[in-house]
C-alpha cells in the first residue's frame, strides 16, 4: 500500500500535535491526578505518533522511529505503574487524590 | 476519496473526538474509556503505516495493561458514581490559551519546514527484522538500549511495589 501518495506527512504532523496540546490542556486543567496521568499518556502517545509517521515517510530504510516508539511505551509502562503506586500510597495517607489538597511533603 | 484515506480521516477523527472528551468528561470512569478508544484508533494508525508488531504491542501494552491500571486506581480512590468537580473557568481559559497557541506555534513551523525522504530502498516491517534488529549488536542493532529497558521495567516493578505496599508500623 503506498500511504505516501494517499495521506501526506503533514497530516500525522498536525495529528501529532493536536493530540499533544490536547493532552496538555488535560494535564493544565484537571485537578485530579489520575486524569492528569491520563492527559500525560496522551502526550506520550502523540510523540509516538510523530516517530512512527517519520520513521515511515522520511526513513523507510531503517526502523529506528519503530524501537523509539517501542522503547517510549515500555517508559510509558513504568511510569504508569510507579505514578499508581504513588497515588494509591496519597490516597491512604491524605484520603484524597485531589491535587489542591495533597501540599504537605511531611506527613 | 480513496480508502486509505477514508480510514485515517475516521480514525483521526476518532482520536481528536475521544481524547478532547477524555480530558472534560466530569465521570472519571467515562474518561479512561475514552482514553482507551484513542489508544485502539492509534493502534489502527500504527496497522496503516504497516507496523504490525507496534499495533499489536500498542493494543496489548496500553489497552490490556496501562488502561485496566488506571482503571483499578479510579476504583480503588474514587465512588463508582462520583462526578469530578468541573475545571474552573480561568484554567480552561488559560488551557485553551496555551493548547492554541502551541498548536499554532507548532503546526506553522513544521508545515514550513522542508522534509526529505531518505533515497535508500524501504526495508520490510516483519517480524524477522525486528527480531534481528531488535537482539543486533552491530550497526542499526538495538541490543543495548533492550537491555536497558528491561533493567528499568524490573526496577520499577520493584520500586512500585515497595511504594505500594502497606507499611508494617
Amino acid at each position: 500500500m503506498n500511504l505516501q501518495a494517499e495521506i501526506p506527512l503533514d497530516y500525522m504532523i498536525v495529528l501529532g500535535t493536536i493530540v499533544f496540546f490536547v493532552g496538555l490542556m488535560g494535564v493544565l486543567i484537571r485537578r485530579n491526578l489520575i486524569t492528569m496521568l491520563m492527559g500525560i499518556e496522551l502526550m506520550l502517545n502523540a510523540v509516538n505518533i510523530n516517530f512512527v509517521a517519520f520513521n515511515h515517510y522520511l526513513f523507510p530504510n531503517r526502523l529506528e522511529g519503530h524501537f523509539f516508539a517501542l522503547i517510549v511505551m515500555a517508559i510509558a509502562a513504568a511510569e504508569a505503574a510507579i505514578a499508581i503506586a504513588l497515588i494509591i500510597n496519597i490516597y491512604r495517607q491524605f484520603n484524597t487524590v485531589s491535587v489542591d489538597d495533597v501540599d504537605e511533603l511531611k506527613y | 476519496m480513496t480508502g486509505p484515506k477514508i480510514i485515517f480521516f475516521i480514525l483521526a477523527t476518532a482520536i481528536v473526538v475521544f481524547s478532547i472528551l477524555s480530558i472534560f468528561s466530569r465521570r472519571i470512569l467515562r474518561a479512561a474509556i475514552y482514553l482507551l478508544f484513542v489508544l485502539v484508533a492509534l493502534a489502527g494508525l500504527y496497522y496503516m503505516m504497516n507496523f504490525q508488531f507496534l499495533a499489536a504491542v500498542q493494543l496489548m501494552l496500553y489497552a490490556g495493561g496501562i488502561v485496566v491500571l488506571i482503571i483499578f486506581s479510579i476504583l480503588l480512590t474514587s465512588q463508582i458514581d462520583s462526578k469530578l468537580e468541573a475545571p474552573k473557568g480561568s484554567h480552561i481559559l488559560s488551557g485553551a490559551i496555551t493548547a492554541m497557541a502551541g498548536i499554532g506555534l507548532a503546526v506553522t513551523t513544521l508545515l514550513n519546514f522542508k522534509f526529505n525522504t531518505s533515497p535508500e530502498a524501504a526495508i520490510g516491517t516483519d517480524m524477522r527484522t525486528i527480531g534481528r534488529q531488535l537482539m543486533d549488536t552491530g550497526a542499526h542493532g538495538y541490543a543495548l538500549p533492550f537491555e536497558v529497558i528491561s533493567i528499568l521495567l524490573l526496577a520499577a516493578l520493584v520500586g512500585s511495589i515497595y511504594i505500594a505496599r502497606k507499611s508494617r508500623t
